[in-house]
């Protein structure tokens, strides 16, 4: 079985792996990261989404001994060290961008990797760069008002400085 | 659902690639970017005994100048295609077209390399890869050979290249001078196209001079609309001269009925869409 390395969220992970298993499954079911999820069979809904080398990426559809070597992101490692939310995850919060809660995390993990690329996306640019995640419950519109909200709060806390690190917490 | 088992290699070099795809025989296959290939292992249509992952040959990613061509790896990512100054300058339609594959997750790690070599009909790349004359770089174990996009696309998910061998570049003629555009019909959001069409066209004075007209997911394979640009070459650069070669651009296809729509239906967008797509490479209003 080939050995793989993985940063998961900070912390590095060495393991045996066989080649079939999937990153999303290696996350939940070895390393017990379970808040990314799986919602689908067909690379579809988005649920699995995590950041690979900064990146977001369908989980389930990338090969655990692919990743060998990646630093992953996962919503779990997007608080800050004092449990601060990420402002995706306050803007979600605040916003009531969700409902079941399902694409959830996928959701807020694509929506970091749009603002790294585009921190002032109009709604237009939030819907597109988001067609990737499906959503089931909302209807989408708290989920564009949040990810407005995140992207005017992480401008202004960047302002003085250079730019947010991801998954830094700011 | 979880593939079945299959063993894994990740050679460094083509050549490596190559010699272990050989030894392998038809129960090996190539991974590329996994966009494709991974989901019909999830779900089971395919079970390879042996999977040898490109991902480790640095040699395959990149876009480079060479002459009056660019050169395209294979493992270049849809979303470094569309960063790419070159691909911008010498084949924006390359770039417009990628930007409406699937979404920003799938075009982190999907490729044009395994876009070609998946010869989806409904991908979008093929009918681009068509419409600028584009020449595929293969290498096999006795060596490497090239084969122009009008001979690569045989049948449905089906290319020229025999077990073995690997797609290494793709070679895309600069068109300097040539509006291009790519014109994409679908419902929802990630969707594949029902039907796409990928126009270049170069004026001379107020004349059309030449034109290449591609067709996405009207056959098995991609199409150029052939009485289309026939009707276009020397045809005034009017609205008028341009509806009446768009006409004719289902003309050869063999479009298929299914969930999404019925043969009749993508005959008429495939006119429709040509026509659009046509005048906005020209620079020309449909009004
Ligand atoms: C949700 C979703 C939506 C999508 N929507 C679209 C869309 O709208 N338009 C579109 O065009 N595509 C779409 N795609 C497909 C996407 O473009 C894939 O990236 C692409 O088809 C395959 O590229 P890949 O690098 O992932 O190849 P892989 O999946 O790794 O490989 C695909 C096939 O090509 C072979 N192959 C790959 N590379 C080589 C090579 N260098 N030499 C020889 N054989 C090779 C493999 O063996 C395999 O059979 C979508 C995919 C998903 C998951
Ligand atoms: S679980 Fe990965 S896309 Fe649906
Ligand atoms: S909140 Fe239920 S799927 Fe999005």
């Amino acid at each position: 079985m080939p050995r793989i390395s993985l940063t998961v969220d900070g912390v590095r992970y060495d393991d045996d792996v066989e080649p079939r298993t999937l990153l999303v499954h290696h996350l939940r079911e070895r390393l017990g990261k379970v808040g990314t999820v799986v919602g689908c069979d067909t690379s579809n809904c988005g649920a699995c989404t995590v950041l690979m080398s900064g990146e977001a990426v369908k989980s389930c559809t990338v090969l655990a001994v692919q990743a060998d070597g990646a630093d992953i992101t996962t919503v779990e490692g997007l608080a800050g060290p004092d449990g601060k939310l990420h402002p995706v995850q306050q803007a979600f919060h605040d916003r009531h961008a969700l409902q079941c809660g399902f694409c959830t995390p996928g959701m807020i993990m694509a929506a970091v990797d749009l603002l790294a690329e585009n921190p002032d996306p109009t709604d237009e640019e939030i819907r597109e760069g988001l067609e990737g995640n499906l959503c089931r419950c909302t209807g989408y519109q708290n989920i564009v008002r949040a990810v407005r909200d995140a992207a005017a709060a992480m401008r202004s806390a960047a302002a003085p400085q250079e730019s947010v690190p991801i998954g830094g917490g700011a | 659902m979880i593939p079945s088992a299959f063993d894994y290699a990740r050679p460094s070099t083509v050549q490596e690639a190559v010699r272990i795809l050989s030894e392998a025989g038809e129960d090996a296959k190539v991974l590329a970017g996994g966009q494709s290939l991974i989901p019909v292992l999830r779900l089971r249509l395919a079970a390879p005994s042996l999977l040898v992952d490109l991902g480790g040959i640095a040699e395959l990613r990149g876009v480079s100048e060479s002459g009056d061509e660019l050169v395209i790896g294979a493992m270049t990512r849809h979303a470094d295609i569309l960063r790419d100054p070159l691909v911008a300058r010498y084949a924006p339609l390359l770039a417009q077209a990628t930007a409406t594959v699937a979404d920003r997750q799938v075009r982190h790690l999907g490729t044009i390399g395994g876009s070609l070599s998946h010869a989806d009909p409904a991908g979008d790349l093929p009918s681009v890869s068509l419409a600028l004359d584009a020449v595929m770089t293969i290498a096999g174990p006795a060596g490497e050979r090239s084969v122009p996009a009008s001979e690569f696309f045989v049948d449905y998910l089906t290319t020229a290249m025999q077990p073995g061998e690997v797609l290494v570049a793709v070679r895309v003629p600069k068109r300097e001078g040539w509006g291009t555009h790519y014109e994409k019909f679908n419902r929802v959001a990630q969707a594949w196209a029902l039907v796409g069409v990928a126009a270049a066209v170069r004026r001379e004075n107020g004349s059309i001079a030449e034109a290449r007209v591609a067709l996405t997911n009207m056959g098995t394979t991609p199409l150029r609309a052939t009485a289309v640009e026939q009707a276009l070459a020397g045809a005034l650069a009017s609205a008028d001269a341009i509806a009446s070669a768009a006409a004719s651009a289902a003309e050869g296809t063999s479009p298929s009925s299914d969930v999404s729509a019925s043969a009749e239906y993508r005959t008429h967008l495939a006119k429709v869409l040509t026509r659009r797509a046509v005048a906005a490479a020209g620079g020309i209003d449909a009004a």
